[in-house]
């Protein structure tokens, strides 16, 4: 995320400032390095238009979505939480060319279930080829309707369907793309809000997580008591005039 | 081209736990030491600010923190007969990057191994007969003693100001503590932390059952402390984001907290970060370590010549610089010869998650070490006769955070999205706790480490292949130990419960535990060991090799507290003997 990358550049920087004449790497002696007010805040997710996502693609997540977190009286849906918002910058950043990952072949066809991640596809060729797959499925089984043009009981099915493996994709491993969304969709619902998902911690509400408080004395001095504090995020809450 | 650095007395590859002591230690003694890190400078107003540190999906699901695969992984197979593939992300266990290593992201439960644990070849035989030894297996005894190790714990312990309360005080058992533990020369540093309302249901329920449980020792401070370093921390605020992250408090002990600050004022340390030790160099006759080569963040290969080598890295690395470097004999499972990557081991996970109806366990106000633990049947303070399986685990009500995205329980049976998964999920929000059993893993013959034969890193080296799995000593002991954790769970007043098994392979994807052991163990034959028993080379008598690497075996505890002994252990070994008379300390 943007804060490493700052770091690591700061730190390939410090290279030819501190070492001139010497070893290249970084060099920490007789002081702790620490400088006032260095911090390294996460990149906060901007509104605009979608970054990765083609318009077709969001429509169809948004659908998703909110079938995997439906919108009802406990609080908004997947789609109303931003959670394709989320999908969307997540897949733009590195982790959507799974930059971080071993990604040196050769990939196998037949992996261990014990050995894990075994594909070369990156989240974003995830989602593409695996949206792409979807929307031939849904033209050729549902008279042309795309996902988002289904019922909610025809997009359960089908999306219970492609969890199980059993609805077969053309030429792309349904399960494969309903783990990515299903992992990105929790992700979104329930990550701090400047992750542009969890609109209003309603994800945190659900579950009564109070965020990012970061002080429970009070908790563990009354056991069994019920915590009445509203969530904070990392950008505050609603009420101190944050937009969360 | 590699340029060659001015010579230093001590080099340390590693700046965690092991490696910060060790230069410190020997830096005071006026030593020239230079510790070399592969990962970044980490400090906790900069890297765990409060202001950004209590990010789940920054440090708990995209793994900041940790070492990038991209830059070193492992690959991994269940057994020898199938080909290992590389883990491309991190799952099972999570190894550290940059400084303080694995004693910056860790939870922080520190506790001592039981004297039994450390002859438990001989005691088992002794107590059950030469037949209750697993097949296969390569369980050995260790080559020191609890009793030998006893004052080296003691020095850990109040150097990370642990929370805890003493059950064994020189032979005298004390109320409120683990009536199971080797005798300690005194009472911890600092009482135990507050638990909460789970684990005092978790006590009582567990007496009712015959059970002694304590609070577990803890790395997060129940009180404001300063430690002999002169280095200060403050009381936990059960923030519930320890395991993962950096802590923004000053409570969790770690190199940054208690180490590093007394460290830099040493005028004749020097740490060099970003740089990525490939290999000790040694002499024609491979009897001496002569200089280390490291690669800085440009590519620019350098040499660092030195007296003395201090292998520090996380274990699992350990093992591989010791199998590029060829310092000791590769293990080879075929001919059950060869001692490096050999015995390598880990820890089962099994127990009960239990739902309840009326409940406020307020389960995010956490710490890492917050928990309740009982040692009952652990190592062999139970009867085994009956079982059939070797070792044991420790039973624990913890509460180490809830973090939603990584853990939100719902009762078995709920779907897994959906309206009524919303809804489960609501519900059983607060009303949610987990008895655990963190089980000892045996050494044999067939799980161990070794170089790849076809993934390599980015600098071209082999990676190292992991061939392990749980064998059926484990399975039965995990499983016996998931049956106790549920009947407490039950008479806590769960509702229903989700039993935790061991059950299919070992796989790298859930998260299980990064105690990682072995591979390069310590012992009194050189034939079954890498290293002698004050973590010496036998084969190169100027390289010491510290942590988990170490272990024979794995017991049912966390490791940080044993590998923070032995660190001291082998320090009054390199200060007491080895720089009086350089050469081995134990003749092969």
């Amino acid at each position: 995320m943007a804060g490493s990358t700052r770091r690591d550049l700061l730190a390939a920087t410090a290279l030819f400032t501190a070492f001139a004449g010497n070893a290249l790497g970084r060099t920490v002696s007789k002081a702790l390095p620490w400088q006032p007010n260095e911090a390294y805040p996460a990149a906060r997710v901007q509104p605009g238009p979608w970054l990765y996502l083609t318009v077709a693609e969001a429509t169809t997540i948004d659908a998703i979505v909110d079938r995997l977190i439906p919108p009802d009286d406990l609080g908004a849906g997947g789609k109303d939480a931003g959670c394709t918002v989320f999908i969307d910058r997540q897949l733009a950043g590195p982790f959507g060319g799974h930059d971080w990952l071993y990604m040196q072949g050769p990939f196998p066809a037949d992996p261990l279930p014990s050995q894990g991640l075994q594909s070369p596809l990156t989240p974003r060729q995830q989602y593409r080829l695996g949206l792409a797959a979807l929307g031939v499925y849904c033209q050729a089984n549902f008279a042309g309707r795309q996902f988002a043009g289904l019922t909610v009981d025809e997009q359960d099915k089908l999306l219970a369907g492609l969890e199980k493996g059993e609805v077969k994709l053309t030429g792309f491993d349904g399960r494969m793309l309903f783990g990515a969304i299903y992992a990105n969709t929790m992700e979104g619902y329930f990550a701090d809000p400047i992750y542009g998902g969890n609109a209003g911690m309603v994800g945190w509400k659900l579950v009564g997580f109070p965020g990012t408080r970061y002080d429970y004395r009070d908790v563990i001095a009354n056991p069994n008591k019920a915590y009445t504090l509203p969530p904070v995020g990392l950008a505050g809450r609603p009420a101190w005039g944050q937009p969360t | 081209m590699t340029r060659r650095l001015p010579s230093k007395n001590v080099v340390i590859i590693g700046l965690g736990w092991t490696g910060s002591i060790m230069a410190l230690e020997l830096a005071k003694t006026g030593l020239d030491v230079v510790a070399i890190e592969r990962g970044p400078w980490r400090d906790t107003a900069a890297d765990f600010n409060i202001g950004t540190t209590p990010d789940e999906l920054r440090y708990g699901i995209r793994l900041e923190m940790f070492l990038r695969p991209k830059q070193e992984s492992i690959t991994m197979r269940n057994n020898p007969t199938q080909t290992a593939l590389p883990i491309r992300r991190w799952g099972s266990f999570l190894p550290g990057n940059g400084v303080g290593g694995a004693g910056m992201h860790w939870n922080g439960q520190t506790w001592r191994f039981l004297p039994d644990d450390f002859r438990i070849r001989s005691h088992m035989t002794e107590r059950y007969g030469a037949a209750i030894l697993p097949a296969d297996n390569h369980i050995q005894d260790w080559p020191v003693s609890y009793e030998e190790l006893e004052p080296h714990y003691d020095r850990f312990e109040y150097i990370a100001g642990i929370s805890g309360k003493a059950g064994n005080l020189k032979g005298r058992i004390q109320p409120g503590g683990n009536p199971f533990e080797g005798a300690r020369a005194r009472e911890y540093p600092t009482p135990p932390m507050q638990q909460g309302y789970a684990q005092d249901l978790f006590a009582k329920a567990a007496t009712e059952k015959g059970m002694h449980p304590f609070p577990r020792p803890s790395a997060n401070l129940s009180a404001a402390y300063t430690n002999p370093y002169g280095c200060s921390m403050a009381p936990c605020t059960y923030c519930g984001f320890c395991e993962r992250f950096g802590c923004a408090n000053y409570s969790k002990a770690s190199p940054q907290t208690c180490v590093l600050p007394a460290l830099l004022q040493e005028p004749t340390f020097e740490a060099r970060t970003n740089c990525e030790v490939t290999k000790v160099n040694l002499s024609p006759d491979g009897k001496t370590a002569i200089s280390v080569t490291y690669v800085d963040l440009q590519g620019e290969e350098w040499e660092q010549p030195a007296d003395l080598v201090l292998i520090c890295a996380f274990g699992l690395f350990n093992v591989r610089l010791m199998l590029l470097s060829g310092i000791g004999k590769p293990y080879d499972p075929n001919h059950d010869e060869g001692v490096v990557g050999r015995n390598y081991a880990y820890q089962t996970g099994s127990g009960s998650t239990g739902f309840f109806e009326n409940a406020q366990f307020n389960t995010f106000a956490a710490a890492g070490s917050l928990g309740v633990a009982a040692d009952d049947y652990n190592s062999d303070n139970f009867d085994h006769g009956p079982h059939g399986f070797v070792g044991g685990a420790s039973i624990t009500s913890a509460h180490t955070n809830a973090r939603p995205i990584g853990y939100r329980p719902v009762p078995p049976g709920t779907p897994n999205w959906g309206s009524k998964w919303k809804r489960a999920v609501h519900d059983s929000a607060g009303r949610f706790t987990s008895v655990g059993a963190q089980g000892s893993v045996m050494s044999y013959r067939n799980n161990y480490l070794d170089l790849d034969p076809t993934y390599k890193d980015p600098l071209g080296r082999p990676l190292m292949r992991m061939t392990f799995d749980y064998q059926d000593n484990e399975r039965k002991m995990a499983n016996w130990m998931a049956d106790r954790c549920d009947e407490v769970a039950r008479a806590m007043g769960a509702k229903n419960t989700q039993v935790n098994r061991l059950v299919g392979p070992w796989s790298v994807v859930p998260y299980q535990t990064t105690h990682n052991t072995g591979g390069a163990v310590m012992g009194n034959d050189p034939k079954t060991s890498a290293l002698n028993r004050y973590l010496q080379s036998w084969d190169v008598s100027n390289v010491f090799v510290m942590g988990a690497s170490a272990f024979p075996q794995n017991a049912g505890y966390n490791p940080t507290g044993t590998v923070g002994a032995l660190t001291y252990w082998a320090l009054d070994a390199i200060l007491g003997k080895y720089l009086k008379s350089p050469g081995p300390l134990v003749q092969a």
